[in-house]
């Protein structure tokens, strides 16, 4: 069982759009962007960066033939600023030359003035100023209100969730050459072909037919290429486009960085009231979700956050407020969880105060309160099959919890400076686009006259595994060897109208649709083995394509093994002009929502699990260790489970990496000052928990999933959350009674600061503090 | 002309010496197994190996090739993930395949280079050294989990493999692990280094002086190009570590790798391996010089933090006249320093510790491993007794250059390591720094984790004499 690229890439061999080699000519882009993060552009004055030897070309919003417009949900972002920037970061004009160098040049020679306006980059400060993208949104049940008064213990409180930079290994980046009769073609590095392909056409004025984009496979993407690889793809279309020649570019690091936008950071005030059994009654909850500059994905990200408030809970009174506050950041996007990790942080915030209150541990809150069969989400829907309760009692049984607390509580009474803490985070996550309409899929699948098959797909890889779960897939029906098949890139013009490889979605839809196609094919050659058969076999004997199976490349009759192979079958249908090929298109039956009324069947069906977190802190230092993270997690029956296991895997230390090291800083003017590796750490080798377990949900058929199977990307990263408090637990056992402010990512600074008052220490400091602004390495 | 072995192609080429050699690889060769992820030494997507004549034998290290200038290459064995390439995969190869080691695959070619200059430079190999020669390798899809899976499978392949071979070199290539051409790279590289002489010194003034290029290849890759550098990393008259006249000298080139290796430093800071396991990644550390890290003048420079709570002094150099100066006399402001563009930094030295002396260095990053301090702090004090006869406390990132706490150390002399004392010597701390908010922490975050290092110190030093509680 294996990733379908994985042996390319263990030989280097795979290539990514950099690898491509470059046709004779080709010629390279840098962007020139907004050093400022609001303002009036005053003059643009291109002339110098065209006076340098080597430059070809400059590209202003002036010279887009199209529309100069990429937004996605919404129409409100350029592609190249025309009169006003709105982050630092925003394009402003796209420099090409003989080489990259040459065209870094080119754009450091660009002169551009630009008349300052206010900046925001808080976003409560954004909803008070009336900046929403769009009004605020409300999820509801039962009745808040009245529910206040049957609570023994009511809590209220503030979180922050930080921002998460995407941190792709492959930088953004796209390489596009004019084709004749006036269109182009694309290689991007892209999880929304389609995206890359109407924004494209949109900017070149062409129609989509006049645009191919092809996506071989992606060195991660994260959401982070969901809809922020378009402007790349554009920007590269429309220079070779114009100039008639090839054009590739790859965003550097801190570019990439300081261009795109990352994971919204979410500023949330929530009141919980419970029984004094620790039985919750009513939640609510406001998100100021800090959307940035434009809409792009911010709309359905903040809608996925209220579909998640109550994560695995059930909570009969329930009021959401979501708020998409504009401010001038780069606009932030999809990254994996899409929304539903913020809006789960708050929940478990709220219970893990109110645990505080109650006197008792935050797991025994989330026991009482987990989902049953039946019970009604905020948004209408009703769980079904649910195995919240199932997978928390296996982890406790399975993991023994109470051998871990007694572990935990002896080495507490051992050690003064040293502590360590145990945290549960039960996840339920829905699997579906809330916008119903991009739960589709197409599949097309050819069988060669030799009998290898090539298929495509909607579906871009992007280490997730997905061409491995097609292939097996198609493995399944045909029952041929996988050496026969092979699983095509991603190309709008063999799969049109793609939705993207997103929400956790694609193996499913393009399972399914895979699943049809071959079935077609397959019904069409048990009808060829069928007739070669009965003319064969048994004179007079008529047989059915019912009597057919196809068993290791090798066709039974009748469950008689007969001289007809995969190869034979194969030739003889081509021979009787029977169709190999099929296309078939699927889409998820059974949902819908209704966004009016924030209620319906929005999902096809929810991912369960929960993980058991330990972390040791140094109180002294105010550093810390994950020891272990155990997991029971609920994976259907898996249609790979190497691969579904390491999407685990990755999931929960991406996802601790959020709750703990990784910070995203702007400054007050709006500039990103961790736009490096150098200064935005993501968890390596060594932050990684020392142990990840992860145990498979037995007896857990799926009825809505390919071969019974569930979805994986998402909801593992979810886990993560409960890192954050482990961690507070072991600081509790150092500072016990202390409260501390619920404000993630919980980073060493953090604390410190959380444990040790600093009042005293900053009024002895000497005043003469240099100010040295920048990063030094 | 440069003149290496790239996998198991002799190359001669004429490009600029300054080119980052992943640029080389992947430009001129076509080699696209190696990855461009950050070009600033932090992702190892870049990561070859460097092999280098020593006797008879080669001696591999891996390296960040997107700060190699290429003629550090010259007279080298260079090998990129496709020089491990056989028809089949090979035993490592396939465990990342196997285990789960790889997802997008980026990052994929790195960690294999990584791992396999390992288990080509250890003979004695172990599971938890494997995989910290992945600590410069960021993947961002697996969570190390398949990683280190693999890297634990090959360590048991190896140990577990009984066949007799003539060397090391040739198990290895009987287990598939490395290509038989590696044999025949010693004789190889004997033949281009007698060829030729090092590229000889350049008539003009050079604009920089390049020794590991850690911080000059992620500062400034694109002036390299087109400045007259000049390549001293080779230059073994500048490194190594000596004890002459009561003193410990190490020279200016001298790697961190080297230095954390050395006897004589291993006899004297008994923590030194992991006091340095902080600094950069393995890739880094066996490039970074002192030389650079003390010029470089970075506040928080590690190495520097440590050589000046041993009052070391430096010795300066311009090929006709040589200049000493106390370390700490260096620095005069914000990476202003008291040195003229022609010097060379020869070496450093301290006197060696001696009588009941201690020391400790601490370190917190925003990520323990392969990060800059957040602040970080030395330690020095000789004793009589329970008395401190004399200290030197160092501190990095709470002043715009590496800091000697004088009114702190100076306090603590005739004193005891007693609560009192130590609270008193923090106040006086806090009235020496200056520390700024950016992206490793706010101000008041790094005075309070310098008292917190403080405290450290002395936890570490005193343990019967400090009751924990009357401190934190
Ligand atoms: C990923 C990464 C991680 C890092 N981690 C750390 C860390 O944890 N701690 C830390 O302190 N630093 C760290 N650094 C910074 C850097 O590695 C060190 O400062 C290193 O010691 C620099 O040495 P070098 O030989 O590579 O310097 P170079 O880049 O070659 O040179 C740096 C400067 O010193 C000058 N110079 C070099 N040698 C001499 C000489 N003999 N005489 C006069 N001038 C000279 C050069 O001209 C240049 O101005 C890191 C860097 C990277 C890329
Ligand atoms: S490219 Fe990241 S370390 Fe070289
Ligand atoms: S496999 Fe994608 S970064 Fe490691």
């Amino acid at each position: 069982m294996k990733n379908y690229d994985s042996e390319r890439h263990v030989r280097g061999e795979s290539q990514f759009v950099d690898d491509i080699n470059p046709p004779k000519g080709i010629l390279y882009g840098y962007v020139y962007y907004s050093p400022i993060a609001h303002g009036k552009i005053k003059r643009l004055n291109t002339s110098k960066a065209l006076e340098i030897n080597g430059v070809k070309a400059v590209f202003t919003a002036k010279d887009i033939p199209g529309e100069n417009q990429i937004g996605g949900i919404i129409s409100d972002e350029e592609l190249l600023a025309e009169n006003k920037v709105h982050f630092i970061g925003q394009p402003v004009a796209f420099v090409v030359a003989e080489d990259q160098i040459t065209a870094h040049k080119g754009a450091n020679a660009i002169v551009c003035e630009f008349q300052n306006l206010p900046v925001i980059t808080d976003a409560r400060e954004a909803a008070a100023k009336g900046e929403l993208i769009i009004p605020p949104r409300i999820f509801a049940l039962g009745d808040v209100n009245s529910a206040w008064d049957k609570c023994d213990v009511i809590v209220e409180g503030q979180t922050e969730s930080g921002g998460q930079e995407h941190l792709y290994l492959e930088t953004q980046g796209a390489f596009a050459y004019p084709v004749e009769g006036g269109g182009v073609k694309i290689i991007s590095s892209t999880q929304g072909p389609t995206a890359v392909q109407r924004v494209s056409a949109r900017i070149l004025g062409l129609p989509m037919h006049k645009v191919e984009v092809d996506v071989l496979r992606l060195g991660g993407g994260f959401g982070g290429k969901e809809d922020q690889a378009s402007p790349w793809g554009a920007l590269t279309a429309l220079a070779a486009f114009k100039l008639n020649k090839p054009v590739k570019l790859i965003l550097p690091r801190q570019e990439d960085m300081r261009m795109t936008g990352k994971r919204h950071p979410y500023s949330s005030d929530f009141k919980i009231g419970l029984t004094s059994e620790g039985k919750i009654l009513a939640y609510e909850v406001s998100y100021y979700q800090n959307a940035g500059a434009a809409a792009d994905l911010s709309t359905a990200v903040l809608e996925r956050t209220l579909f998640h408030a109550t994560n695995s809970y059930f909570i009969p009174n329930v009021k959401a407020t979501g708020y998409c506050c504009r401010t001038n950041l780069p606009p932030n996007t999809a990254f994996r969880g899409f929304g539903g990790p913020q809006g789960m942080f708050v929940i478990e915030s709220a219970i893990y105060k109110a645990a505080s209150v109650l006197g008792v541990d935050a797991s025994v809150i989330q026991k009482k309160n987990l989902l049953k069969e039946g019970d009604e989400f905020s948004y209408g829907q009703r769980a079904e099959h649910c195995r919240a309760a199932r997978c928390y009692e296996e982890a406790e049984q399975r993991y023994n919890i109470k051998g871990i607390r007694e572990r935990v509580d002896d080495f507490n009474l051992k050690n003064k400076l040293v502590k360590k803490g145990v945290a549960f985070m039960p996840v339920c996550f829905g699997i579906s686009f809330t916008s119903t309409f991009m739960n589709q899929a197409s599949a097309l699948v050819h069988i060669y006259t030799d009998g290898s098959v090539r298929v495509s797909t909607a579906a871009v890889e992007m280490g997730q595994g997905v061409n491995a779960k097609i292939l097996s897939v198609v493995q399944k029906i045909f029952s041929i060897s996988n050496d026969r098949i092979k699983i095509d890139s991603t190309n709008t013009s063999r799969i049109a109208n793609t939705s993207p490889t997103a929400a956790s979605k694609s193996a499913d839809l393009n399972g399914y649709a895979v699943q049809s196609a071959c079935e077609i094919i397959l019904n069409r050659l048990k009808k060829t083995a069928a007739d070669d058969l009965s003319e064969e076999l048994v004179a007079n004997r008529k047989f059915n394509p019912e009597d057919i199976e196809i068993k290791n490349e090798v066709i039974y009759c009748a469950d008689r093994k007969t001289d007809l192979n995969w190869g034979k079958l194969i030739q003889s249908a081509y021979l009787k002009r029977i169709s190999l090929s099929a296309q078939a298109h699927h889409a998820t039956p059974h949902i819908y929502f209704d966004r009016e009324k924030s209620k319906g069947q929005a999902f096809a069906y929810h991912v369960y699990g929960t993980a058991i977190i330990e972390a040791t802190v140094d109180c002294l230092r105010g550093i810390y260790e994950i020891d272990s993270v155990k997991v029971v997690h609920d994976f259907g029956e898996s249609l790979h489970p190497a691969i579904d296991k390491g999407q685990a895997e990755g999931g929960v230390v991406q996802g601790i990496g959020w709750m703990t090291v990784e910070e995203v800083i702007y400054n007050k003017d709006g500039k990103l000052l961790t736009d490096a590796l150098s200064t935005y750490k993501v968890p390596d080798v060594h932050a990684a928990p020392k142990e990840i377990l992860i145990h498979f949900l037995e007896d857990a058929p799926n009825p809505y999933g390919p071969f019974k199977s569930k979805a994986i990307g998402e909801p593992p990263l979810m886990y993560g959350i409960g890192a954050y408090f482990a961690i507070t637990n072991a600081m509790k056992a150092f500072r016990p009674g202390k409260e501390f402010k619920l404000h993630s990512p919980m980073t060493p600074e953090r604390v410190l600061l959380s444990l040790y008052d600093v009042s005293s220490l900053t009024k002895k400091q000497s005043k003469e503090s240099k100010a040295v602004t920048s990063v030094v390495k | 002309m440069i003149n290496f072995i790239l996998n198991d192609k002799e190359i001669k080429t004429l490009e600029n010496k300054g080119m980052g050699l992943l640029d080389f690889i992947r430009k001129d060769q076509h080699l696209t197994g190696t990855k461009e992820g950050c070009r600033e030494g932090d992702c190892g997507a870049c990561t070859v190996l460097v092999g280098e004549l020593a006797g008879d034998k080669v001696e591999y290290k891996s390296v960040n090739s997107c700060l190699l200038p290429l003629g550090d290459a010259d007279g080298k064995h260079i090998v990129t993930i496709e020089g491990f390439n056989l028809e089949e995969l090979n035993p490592l190869q396939n465990a990342m395949v196997e285990e789960g080691g790889t997802q997008c695959g980026f990052c994929t070619p790195g960690f294999i280079v990584s791992l396999e200059g390992y288990f080509i430079a250890n003979e004695n190999v172990n599971a938890f050294d494997a995989v910290e020669s992945v600590d410069g390798n960021i993947c961002r899809c697996t969570g190390y989990a398949g990683i280190k899976r693999s890297a634990e499978r090959i360590v048991k392949l190896i140990i577990s493999n009984q066949k007799k071979s003539k060397n090391y070199l040739e198990k290895l290539v009987g287990l598939k692990l490395i290509p038989e051409y590696f044999l025949a790279v010693p004789q190889r590289l004997k033949k281009i280094t007698l060829s030729k002489k090092r590229n000889g010194s350049n008539d003009r003034r050079p604009d920089y002086f390049v020794a590991g290029g850690t911080d000059l290849f992620v500062q400034k890759w694109e002036t390299m190009l087109e400045s007259n550098i000049k390549l001293i990393s080779g230059e073994k008259k500048y490194s190594g570590i000596s004890i002459s006249g009561g003193r410990i000298k190490i020279g200016g080139n001298t790697t961190v790798t080297e230095i954390t290796k050395s006897p004589v430093m291993q006899k004297y800071f008994t923590e030194i391996k992991k006091y340095f396991s902080l600094f950069g990644s393995q890739p880094i550390r066996s490039r970074a010089t002192l030389a650079g890290n003390i010029i470089n003048a970075s506040p928080i420079a590690d190495m520097t933090i440590f050589f000046l709570a041993l009052n070391s002094d430096i010795t300066f150099s311009n090929g006709k006249k040589k200049r000493k100066l106390l370390l700490r006399n260096l620095y005069k402001g914000y990476k202003t320093l008291d040195k003229k563009s022609d010097e060379i930094l020869e070496c450093l030295s301290f006197k060696i510790p001696h009588g009941n002396f201690l020391f400790n260095y601490e370190k917190v990053s925003r990520r323990t491993y392969l990060d800059i301090a957040s602040v970080n702090s030395s330690m020095y004090v000789e004793l009589n007794g329970n008395i401190i006869t004399s200290a030197h406390i160092s501190a990095g990132g709470v002043a715009p250059f590496p800091l000697c706490l004088d009114k702190t150390s100076k306090y603590l002399i005739g004193k005891q390591g007693s609560p009192d004392v130590i609270n008193r010597a923090v106040e006086i701390m806090l009235s020496e720094i200056s520390p700024i908010s950016d992206a490793r922490g706010s101000a008041e975050y790094k005075a309070l984790l310098l008292r917190q290092l403080i405290f450290s110190h002395f936890i570490k030093f005193f343990p019967e004499m400090i009751n924990v509680e009357e401190l934190v």
